[in-house]
């Protein structure tokens, strides 16, 4: 078991009028075996943390340490970041013509591990997730989320999740524009691969519908750029029936 | 006919349809050229004052070549050539090189030969001087076969290519730009494309410092089908245009057009140009063409215009696709955020842009050259 631990993280972005902080001192430790959902209203710095993790240089981390086993998350640049362990499921992924989906996963768990996949356990293996995840075989020589829809690109970056096999995975809003069907697909998709193997979850999302079908050990507030409150399940609970207003109020 | 203004002197200019070109074996039909006429304005003509010069040089290109049995060369007059009903120049510089050559190669493939493998022809650079060429290249009716100009080294090198294509044949007809940095190439490749035969030409363009290259089709009779392919890879300073034309002047021909570029480094230049006519005549033909651009850093541009010339509604189809795409900070983070480091990441996207058009050319010789070659342009690469 290895620890994603996050002290102090102060995060700005470059904006028109200047730099502009959104995360003000976030503090927060999970374990590889944990899923820890963080939530908040818009605007909170959910995204700019998973941004700022995964080392996308509009963040600029002025202050605070990010580890991961120890080792200096903040110093990595961002393919040292995923060979390092660390996953990010993008909300918005993006377009890359001409490169099959089985060529970008080939080359990306080549890249991550060192070394290429055996190749008959690996095309059986992405045959099957691919098969859970309820993706076409198809997907397999399309390019890169050209043309697919937004659930397609979502099961997308669970698939590369499951393929890459990261130590922690921080889904942004993954949930955000998926019908019931699809949510359900992706959830047994992130389950999944908790199951097989140790995955530390960081699942970022507005609403508390995934939290229903990838139960959260913590549930974290984000208000503002800090933590406002912690807890357990229960917590998501209760902002699912009073929302985020008296979170709003005390900011 | 389109008036128009020119936007960048402000004086009125007479955009004519591609029909009412001039196209003439008479240097006294081309007026000098100021570079604000349609068809050069993209082009560095200060850069290319010998082009435009009515004055000839000794210099040729050195040749090596090991043709199969059936090809044969030989050296002809121009009244030789034009009696194979050649198309004539269409702007100064190639009614220049034609009267400059001092004489038109002539590659001849016999009707109903099959020549399974390419039939590559090197042509090598030598010096500065301006060189002229007039090549034609006829293959009869039935044959088949592939032919690949390879162009290397440092050379100013004026060209006008005629090709005949006769009743039935099919023909793959590939120019390779590998020039060194130093090197100037203008030229005209003309195909006149018989009843139901087959036309293909290629252009890839990685080397010299300016290149413009015209690949035009016109139809002599029904049933032809035509297929231009191109592919370049512009450095900084590099000026890679490449104009295309298809003259659908008979029934039931096709016609489709696939040109890609990448562009890096600081002046990189790509103009592409793609014309096509459909006369009144042209009832039944189908013509498609399309134009992307992949430009990889900052300081690069790529101008990109199709036209259109419709003059029968009574077609199977017409459509043109033209799009100029960065490389940007989104695509590398995606990639790099999957452990994919900077380099291979560039290189994966550069590879898949290219994808679609070197497998439509599906000449091993000619890919594992653009392999390699993509791979040298990629390690210069200084995003």
């Amino acid at each position: 078991m290895t620890t994603l631990s996050i002290k102090d993280l102060h995060v700005s972005v470059e904006t028109e009028t200047g730099a502009k902080e959104i995360l003000k001192g976030l503090t927060l430790d999970i374990n590889s075996t944990e899923t820890h959902a963080i939530m908040g209203p818009n605007g909170s710095g959910k995204s700019t943390l998973a941004y700022a993790l995964a080392g996308h240089p509009r963040y600029e981390v002025t202050s605070g340490s990010v580890t991961l086993g120890g080792e200096d998350v903040l110093e990595m640049t961002v393919d040292e970041r995923a060979k390092a362990g660390l996953f990010l499921a993008m909300q918005y992924p993006v377009e890359v013509p001409g490169v099959t989906v089985t060529n970008f996963l080939r080359t990306a768990k080549t890249a991550v591990d060192g070394e290429a996949p055996k190749l008959r356990t690996w095309t059986k293996e992405l045959s099957a997730s691919m098969k859970n995840l309820r993706m076409d075989p198809d997907f397999a020589s399309r390019s890169v989320n050209e043309g697919f829809s937004g659930g397609e690109k979502k099961r997308h970056e669970i698939l590369q999740m499951q393929m890459l096999k990261p130590q922690f995975a921080v889904l942004d809003e993954t949930d955000s524009g998926l019908d019931v069907d699809a949510l359900r697909v992706v959830s047994e998709g992130v389950n999944a691969a908790k199951e097989n193997s140790d995955l530390g979850v960081l699942l970022i999302t507005h609403y508390t519908r995934i939290l229903q079908y990838v139960r959260p050990d913590h549930v974290h507030v984000l208000v503002n750029g800090r933590v406002a409150e912690s807890g357990g399940p229960e917590l998501a609970d209760r902002l699912e029936s009073e929302g985020y207003d008296r979170f709003l109020v005390e900011a | 006919m389109t008036q128009t203004l020119d936007t960048r002197s402000g004086v009125p200019a007479l955009l004519n349809g591609r029909q009412d070109r001039t196209r003439s074996f008479d240097l006294a039909d081309f007026p000098p050229v100021n570079g604000r006429e349609e068809e050069w304005r993209f082009t560095p003509v200060k850069r290319l004052a010998d082009f435009f010069e009515d004055s000839g040089s000794d210099a040729t290109l050195s040749i090596t070549t090991d043709l199969p049995e059936a090809v044969t060369v030989e050296t002809i007059t121009l009244d030789a050539a034009r009696a194979h009903g050649i198309l004539e120049p269409e702007d100064r510089p190639a009614a220049i090189a034609a009267a400059r050559a001092g004489g038109v190669t002539h590659y001849s493939i016999p009707p109903d030969a099959e020549i399974d493998d390419p039939v590559v022809i090197r042509a090598n650079g030598t010096g500065d001087d301006t060189v002229h060429g007039h090549v034609l290249l006829t293959i009869g009716a039935n044959a088949k076969a592939t032919v690949v100009f390879e162009h290397e080294g440092r050379a100013r090198y004026s060209e006008f290519f005629s090709v005949v294509v006769e009743d039935g044949a099919s023909l793959t007809l590939a120019s390779l730009q590998l020039w060194d940095d130093e090197s100037v190439h203008l030229g005209q490749h003309d195909a006149l494309v018989g009843k139901d035969a087959y036309y293909r030409h290629i252009s890839v363009t990685l080397g010299g410092d300016i290149v413009r290259l015209g690949s035009n089709v016109r139809y002599r009779g029904p049933g032809g089908e035509a297929e231009l392919l191109g592919l370049y890879f512009a450095d900084a300073g590099q000026h890679l245009e490449h104009r295309t034309f298809i003259d659908h002047n008979t029934p039931k021909a096709t016609s489709n057009v696939m040109y890609k570029g990448a562009l890096q480094g600081k002046d990189a230049r790509s103009v592409w140009v793609g014309d096509v006519l459909i006369r009144p005549e042209a009832e039944g033909i189908d013509t498609y063409e399309l134009n992307r651009n992949l430009i990889l850093t900052d300081g690069a541009r790529a101008d990109s215009v199709p036209n259109l010339e419709i003059e029968t509604g009574n077609i199977e189809g017409a459509g043109h696709a033209s799009s100029t795409g960065r490389f940007d900070e989104q695509h590398l983070f995606y990639l790099m955020s999957r452990g994919i480091a900077e380099e291979e990441a560039r290189r994966l996207v550069v590879r898949g842009f290219f994808n679609e058009v070197i497998q439509k050319i599906g000449i091993p010789e000619i890919e594992s050259v653009l392999n390699e070659k993509i791979e040298e342009e990629l390690a210069r690469s200084v995003l």
